[in-house]
């Protein structure tokens, strides 16, 4: 099965103990396929675990992208947080191990 | 009416000074730009301002002002950046001070009145959990984030070098380009097309190819000596993003794609205090080598209340790590970890113990069969007192003659906690004002 990593690429943000994912499609007719796969049921199973919140999805086809919001991924959020990685900047990768 | 060019200098506090030094001498701007607040910096700078009431802004001010003054003096390049933090009158009168040491004329505006800490209702709901404010106490900081309206009189005054403290970061970029073209700050497209070429531009290197290259995947060239960017804005025609020639990095479609969506929690309501932006319609384009157009962000109004970021006092975190390798070094350091939890678990109310190399980031699920060569134990709990969290990495070190075989590299530390949360406010309740200073009479006129 392809991964995600083979279609897109991803980099994570961070606002308080929410997780913002943007996923972008190396090629904009990848689109939809990404749109088609990454619901939001098929990401809260693959990070199941991680984020522990509602997740939010926002489709942007002018951008071939999608932007993904999710709560309760930061482990109480990034100043307080006993996590490694308190920002979660490393969720990207997480999300592209995703198998399509 | 002329472009506009604006650079930017620098994405955070400890951000690199080659190539905003590069930026400013090669680049022709207009003017620099330089973001140095994260969200926890300015409550860290209250506390070391609490000791000494002249310190509170950044500590990389100096000496990036030392490097930067005398290139952008020369070249008439107007410079602007929220390295005040804490205490921004403090930040321009050090302004004052290298530049009469350098033989420099110039004059600084200082933007006031973030710090709204003495007028805070500590009845308010933070909104990260909906409880008031008091439940985090000691509270040591609440700054309101200004926008653009704080900023333009500043501007306004002619000053060389405009200094603030908590300002929202695309307003760094936003205020100059609303001044140069003369667009009011209540003309919504305007203001939201600014505050995507500032979005774009605020974390400097990340638009060139930082946080992106991915070997093999995103290659960039010439990492080393990445460049940062500028965009040259102009009326009735799209912005271009764009880099000094010859420096390190790259400007493309991906590179300018992940720096729009990061960190907006909503692209089609991306909350500033200037704006509330659609980005969903953005157009960029690559339309030559490192050059990205960019166009089309709308908006229809700016929020009612004003966002600010209160810090409090969480204490301290004590840390301890120690390394396994070789054969079965997982299980040592698994063994190790179980060793850990007994001897301290009942001493600290929040505990965490990682494998590193193994499951510290994302845990097991997405790779269960994981095997490392080597895996590093690390133990992290929070406590009230500093003591206390330094008994974490003793009874990491204690495991070199108390634990599994072979284990090496104990570290330790103990690193005081800023909480921060955040709370909206009526704008009515922020009172922003702008303090002239300059170098020849050494007048301060507010």
């Amino acid at each position: 099965m392809p991964k995600l990593y083979d279609l897109a690429h991803c980099r994570a943000g961070d606002k308080g103990n929410t997780s913002i994912l943007s996923v972008i499609a190396y090629r904009d007719e990848d689109y939809p396929t990404l749109a088609r796969a990454l619901t939001v049921d098929a990401v809260r199973a693959h990070l199941a675990g991680i984020v522990h919140g509602e997740i939010r999805r926002f489709e942007l086809p002018h951008l071939s992208a999608l932007q993904f919001v999710c709560e309760g991924a930061l482990a109480g959020g990034v100043t307080t947080s006993l996590a490694m990685d308190a920002h979660g900047k490393t969720l990207s990768y997480a999300l592209l191990a995703m198998e399509i | 009416m002329r472009s506009l060019r604006i650079g930017s200098g620098a994405g955070f506090s400890g951000d690199r000074l080659d190539a905003a030094v590069e930026l400013a001498q090669r680049g022709e701007l207009d003017w620099l730009a330089l973001e140095c607040l994260a969200e926890r910096t300015i409550a860290l700078a209250q506390l070391r301002r609490r000791k000494d009431e002249g310190s509170g802004y950044d500590p990389q001010l100096h000496r990036r002002m030392h490097a930067l003054l005398p290139i952008v003096t020369r070249s008439g390049t107007r410079l602007i950046t929220n390295m005040g933090a804490a205490n921004p009158l403090a930040a321009g009168r050090a302004v004052i001070e290298i530049a009469r040491a350098l033989r420099l004329d110039i004059t600084v505006a200082v933007v006031s009145g973030d710090d709204v800490l003495a007028q805070l209702d500590d009845r308010l709901p933070a909104m990260e959990s909906g409880v008031a404010l008091a439940h985090y106490a000691p509270i040591v900081s609440a700054n309101a984030y200004l926008g653009v309206d704080a900023i333009l009189p500043a501007i306004a005054t002619g000053a060389d070098v405009i200094i603030t403290g908590r300002v929202a970061d695309p307003s760094l970029f936003v205020a100059p380009i609303l001044h140069h073209f003369g667009w009011r700050a209540d003309d919504w497209d305007h203001v939201a097309h600014a505050t995507s070429i500032g979005h774009l531009l605020e974390c400097a290197g990340q638009l060139c190819g930082g946080y992106f290259a991915d070997p093999g995947r995103k290659d960039v060239p010439d990492m080393a000596r990445l460049g940062f960017p500028f965009a040259d804005v102009h009326d009735g025609a799209p912005a271009v993003l764009g880099k000094v020639d010859g420096t390190g990095g790259c400007i493309t479609l991906a590179t300018a794609k992940e720096q729009l969506l990061y960190e907006v929690t909503d692209p089609f309501g991306y909350v500033t205090p200037d704006v509330i932006a659609d980005f969903s319609r953005v157009e960029l384009r690559a339309i030559g080598p490192d050059r990205v157009s960019v166009a089309g962000a709308k908006a229809s109004g700016r929020p009612e209340r004003l966002k600010v970021s209160v810090g409090y006092v969480a204490g301290f975190i004590g840390e301890g790590e120690i390394a396994y390798a070789g054969p079965n070094a997982l299980a040592r350091a698994e063994l190790a970890a179980r060793i850990i939890r007994e001897r301290v678990q009942d001493r600290f109310e929040e505990l965490r113990i990682d494998l590193i190399g193994a499951s510290s980031l994302h845990g097991r699920a997405l790779d269960p069969y994981a095997r490392s060569y080597e895996v590093r134990l690390r133990v992290a709990a929070r406590a009230q007192t500093a003591e206390q969290a330094a008994v974490v990495g003793e009874e990491v070190e204690a495991l070199y003659t108390n634990g599994p075989a072979g284990g090496g590299g104990a570290r330790r530390n103990v690193v005081e906690q800023v909480g921060i949360v955040s709370a909206l406010i009526a704008r009515d309740q922020v009172t922003p004002s702008v303090t002239v200073l300059d170098t020849v009479t050494h007048a301060e006129a507010v």
